[in-house]
């Protein structure tokens, strides 16, 4: 799929529906990505886009009654057929994830010293005084006080910045190479979001590690990604170089969700721009492109045969930009019209439900 | 903290008190005397009203419940006007078969409903969870009277490995004991088992779907471990309590299932006093399966604070 060396995580075709009683709920359908070696991935899209069932999906985290399908190969081996006993050997040591809020997704009965260790005694094997000594180095890394009395406490005696730390620590206790981060700073207070995201960026370029960090917010992501791919309705629609997809987001989709996020140099008292209407019922699609029905930009095309993954600068340019778009947006400049391009005024219309909500900006 | 404790012994000292009087106001509603009983058929009027007052029997309802408040306090529940026995010596007498019994029946009922709750939790919406949940459901609705005949004929008449009836004490050995002890074991464990599993059920399917659970899988801990490391505990709350409200109930007697198999034990005891009209023991046993409620339950508060960290109060960290 790229130039690039083997990717860590090659994630092809994946499908993941879960079933509901209204049906099954296609919160993953067909969607390509990969994460390079070292490098850090946002994966970004609305609340229900299927970001995070896709993350669930590599961690073999679906609830029981979904269905799997295509390929997620890690080095090359598959996560959706490899035997347990092996994956387990891969979840917790290759490949960690930090979770969305770190009040739920740490054991309140138990003390954080086990829940930071055990992952490690069990992969590394190691006895209980080394795993205890690398816990305080751990917890020291992710700027945690006082590491060896934190040790001993139980969650609710943590700062909620401080229990997304130990979650950190705990995910880097087995020198992962992919880093899964679920939106990692959704449930925590806004002061301490930017310390836990600055953390998580460091450490992945520290340690030379990959990272997945999932978000609904843009500017989560923005300055902390080497590449985004941005998802909607379960589909890809988008991915690319962080830089390419800010300074000129060719998706009709992608361009809405940067236009409706607030920046420092809006005009003041101008209505807020945001996306009407809202995701399509997950269980019935409709056909062909998924953001058609919000698109301002909806031609016939985009519902019959709607789009396919195409790069966004033609493919003599690489396959690095790549758009699930009939009518994107122009390309800056050296437009190459490769796709048919019947790009008009300013982007999103005017309408009011605060879809804005969602994408605020810091 | 100590305020608390305090408020609590009060509140549980009143509901001693209360269940105290109750029982005195109800078998004074139920016609005969003790009198009557002792007496026999052939009593005249004039015998039986000159027992009651060598009794005490005379005096008004509040006045024989305020007498005896005095003495229990003492720990003298009284002396029974029927059998001469001192109450608290009848009690003494009968508890190590109830509490035999009911720690018996718990702990097995306990062991085999953890290890099926599991199961069934582990494979919620299988055939294998609906097959024992089905079961349970099954047994929930068996009553003693009809787990415990059934129980005596296969396993005491058919196979004859059991006997049909009666108590073997400890002191005549552990295996002889043990040998009766089954089949009642069995007969109340039915139950115990079906309800605890249920309960033990929904609370693991709930856990398992919590974020924590999640988090141990991603960290690539074995099924075994997460189930018994990290789901277990925090899903044994209503378990625990339920417990602490049976063991109550059957310290207080399986009237039932000691009838059924002639066990020398509490519920014994209060069946005969009821059917005698002795008002002092069924008082004092009423009062002492009280006690030990109020007290298991004490425990079961208690225990919320090991199994659960949020709740201790202790400002140490």
């Amino acid at each position: 799929m790229n130039a690039q060396p083997e990717p860590v995580l090659a994630v092809r075709n994946l499908r993941a529906y879960i079933g509901t009683p209204r049906g099954a709920v296609r919160a993953v359908d067909d969607v390509s990505l990969h994460v390079g070696r070292a490098q850090a991935l946002g994966v970004v899209g609305e609340s229900g886009s299927g970001k995070s069932v896709m993350a669930r999906a590599i961690m073999g985290l679906l609830p029981p009654r979904s269905a799997c399908s295509g390929e997620v190969l890690f080095k090359g081996r598959d996560l959706l057929t490899l035997p347990r006993k092996e994956r387990q050997e891969i979840w917790g040591k290759q490949i960690a994830m930090v979770f969305q809020d770190p009040g739920r997704s740490l054991n309140p009965v138990v003390r954080i010293e086990r829940q930071l260790t055990e992952g490690m005694r069990k992969h590394l094997g190691i006895g209980k005084s080394e795993a205890h000594g690398r816990a305080v180095d751990l917890l020291r890394e992710v700027g945690v006080p006082d590491p060896e009395r934190r040790l001993r406490n139980y969650p609710h005696e943590l700062s909620g910045g401080m229990r997304q730390r130990v979650m950190i620590a705990t995910a880097l206790a087995c020198e992962p190479d992919l880093l899964i981060a679920d939106e990692p700073t959704t449930a925590l207070d806004v002061t301490v979001q930017r310390q836990i995201l600055d953390l998580l960026r460091r450490v992945q370029r520290d340690r030379g590690m990959a990272m997945m960090l999932i978000s609904h917010d843009l500017a989560v992501v923005a300055g902390r990604t080497d590449r985004v791919a941005v998802m909607y309705a379960g589909r890809l629609a988008e991915t690319g170089t962080t830089r390419a997809i800010f300074a000129a987001p060719r998706h009709r989709y992608t361009h809405a969700l940067l236009d409706a996020t607030p920046s420092l140099d809006h005009q003041r008292h101008a209505p807020m721009r945001v996306i009407p209407g809202s995701l399509p019922d997950p269980t019935s699609p409709p056909p062909g492109c998924r953001f058609a029905p919000r698109c301002a930009h909806t031609t016939d095309a985009c519902v019959d045969p709607g789009p396919r993954m195409t790069s966004a600068d033609g493919v003599a340019a690489g396959m690095d930009h790549l758009i699930a778009c009939v009518n994107p947006v122009a390309a800056p400049a050296a437009a190459d019209g490769a796709a048919p391009a019947s790009v008009g005024a300013g982007a999103s219309p005017n309408t009011g439900l605060a879809k804005g909500g969602d994408l605020v900006g810091r | 903290m100590v305020l608390t404790v305090l408020q609590r012994l009060g509140r549980s000292v009143l509901v001693v008190l209360l269940v105290a009087l109750g029982s005195v106001l109800l078998l004074s509603l139920a016609p005969g005397s003790a009198a009557s009983v002792i007496l026999g058929e052939n009593a005249t009027p004039e015998m039986i009203d000159e027992l009651n007052k060598e009794l005490g029997l005379d005096r008004p309802i509040w006045s024989q419940y305020l007498h005896w408040l005095a003495d229990a306090v003492t720990g003298d529940f009284g002396t029974s006007p029927i059998t001469h026995q001192p109450v608290t010596d009848a009690i003494i007498e009968r508890l190590p078969v109830t509490i035999e019994l009911a720690v018996l029946a718990l702990a097995f009922s306990l062991f085999v409903a953890v290890i099926l709750a599991i199961i069934s939790a582990s494979l919620a919406g299988t055939w294998v969870d609906r097959a024992i949940t089905g079961l349970s459901s099954v047994f929930l609705s068996v009553p003693a009277f009809v787990a415990g005949p059934v129980l005596v004929y296969y396993g005491a008449v058919q196979l004859g490995w059991f006997p049909v009836t009666g108590w073997n004490r400890i002191s005549e050995g552990l295996g002889p004991n043990l040998q009766s002890a089954i089949l009642p074991v069995l007969a109340i464990s039915l139950t115990e088992i079906a309800s605890f599993h249920r309960l033990l059920r929904t609370d693991l399917v709930a856990t398992l779907r919590e974020d924590f659970v999640g988090a141990a899988r991603a960290k690539g801990m074995g099924r075994g471990y997460v189930m018994l490391r990290h789901a277990l505990r925090p899903s044994s709350f209503s378990l625990i309590t339920l417990v602490g409200i049976n063991l109550g109930r059957l310290i207080g007697g399986t009237v039932i299932v000691e009838a059924l198999f002639t066990l020398p034990g509490l519920g014994q005891l209060v069946v005969s006093s009821i059917n005698s009209r002795d008002v002092i023991t069924v008082q004092g046993v009423v009062v002492f399966v009280a006690i030990v409620y109020v007290v298991v339950n004490m425990l079961v508060d208690l225990s919320y604070g090991w199994l659960d960290p949020r709740t201790r109060k202790v400002a140490r960290a």
